[in-house]
């Protein structure tokens, strides 16, 4: 384990540890409905670190679902980690043993996934533990202080956190976009498809976990048959 | 819902949610040598972030206007590799300045 990667997963942790706190603290307004205490809300947050997930989880507790729902709710929203943990299989050095291969999989959400895919050529597992360390503390807070102080803080503050994530999103996608124009091409298809989707009737039921799921598959699968990369571009 | 049903409920989130994240890991050992699955794999992070920027970024803010103008400056101040930190704080200030003097 370098100091270095240690410090910089710090670094890069907190953007979105603040953006967490944020997320999380109305996601525990909602946890608080579905009767959790706190105590629980931290420990559900700090082991799941799953915003869609979480939410559905909690909206289901409070409609009285059966164990089998939660566990659906579970596979849909967070289906995109499978496809999130594959891709980061191939960003970690080849002598990694499987217990840090785990661990990093583990630590896989939407954000610590982006930031360490950004890594070149392959991801310190301690970059990643670290990002994931801080980030999760500030995940399972918010939540907790959601469900002890739901709406005290103002909306306007709540939303302009919200957005700090998507900034680091893209943050992430844009300087490889400008790099490699297929992926450029793959952004924009991204986003015109997406908002279509969410305009589109029937479609835009389907829920943001769903739909990033579909999409995700869908224009990868296209970009990578009509641009294929070679050894050398994947990693890089 | 009790308090113990609860329990269950969350332990079975846990469960499930982490397990979702290692089995790709260990089902896959090493490089993927296939082609397309590796190009495949390499679209997926850049795609999958930007699925769920646009239009949840414009959604989330009080007003789409303040949303959509911290979008096209973020896009912009990305373009220009200003990092991670910055480029989440400028957006920030856009939306809370905008939401909060319209």
């Amino acid at each position: 384990m370098r100091r270095i990667d240690i410090i910089q997963g710090f670094r890069d942790g907190t953007p979105i540890a603040l953006g967490y706190f944020a997320v999380a603290f109305s996601l525990g307004i909602i946890a608080k409905q579905a009767g959790l205490t706190a105590a629980i809300g931290f420990v559900s947050s700090f082991f799941t670190r799953a915003s869609a997930g979480e939410y559905g989880v909690y909206t289901l507790v409070a409609a009285q679902a059966a164990y089998v729902e939660i566990v659906a709710m579970c596979l849909v929203a967070n289906l995109r980690y499978m496809l999130m943990s594959a891709a980061l299989s191939q960003k970690i050095a080849p002598d990694t043993s499987w217990v840090h291969r785990v661990l990093m999989a583990c630590c896989v959400t939407d954000e610590i996934f982006g930031i360490s895919i950004a890594r070149q050529t392959y991801c310190p597992p301690a970059y990643t533990y670290s990002a994931a360390l801080i980030s999760t503390l500030f995940w399972a807070s918010g939540c907790a202080a959601g469900i002890i102080a739901g709406g005290m803080l103002p909306t306007n503050i709540v939303a302009a956190l919200s957005v700090a994530l998507y900034g680091m999103f893209l943050a992430i996608i844009m300087p490889p976009a400008r790099d490699d124009r297929y992926v450029l091409y793959a952004v924009i298809a991204s986003f015109v498809l997406s908002g279509a989707c969410s305009i589109t009737p029937m479609v835009s039921n389907w829920s943001s976990g769903t739909r990033t799921i579909v999409l995700t598959i869908l224009i990868s699968a296209v970009a990578a048959w009509l641009k294929p990369v070679t050894v050398e571009e994947a990693h890089g | 819902m009790d308090k113990h049903s609860i329990i269950i409920c969350i332990l079975l989130a846990i469960i499930t949610t982490n397990l979702i994240r290692v089995v790709p890991m260990l089902l896959i050992k090493g490089q993927i040598n296939n082609r397309f699955l590796r190009s495949f794999l390499y679209y997926v992070p850049y795609v999958t972030l930007a699925v769920m920027t646009f239009p949840s970024m414009i959604q989330t803010t009080i007003s789409p206007l303040s949303g959509s103008v911290a979008l096209v400056v973020g896009i912009i101040a990305a373009w220009r590799r200003m990092g991670l930190f910055p480029v989440a704080a400028i957006c920030c200030a856009i939306v809370y300045l905008m939401d909060s003097l319209i």
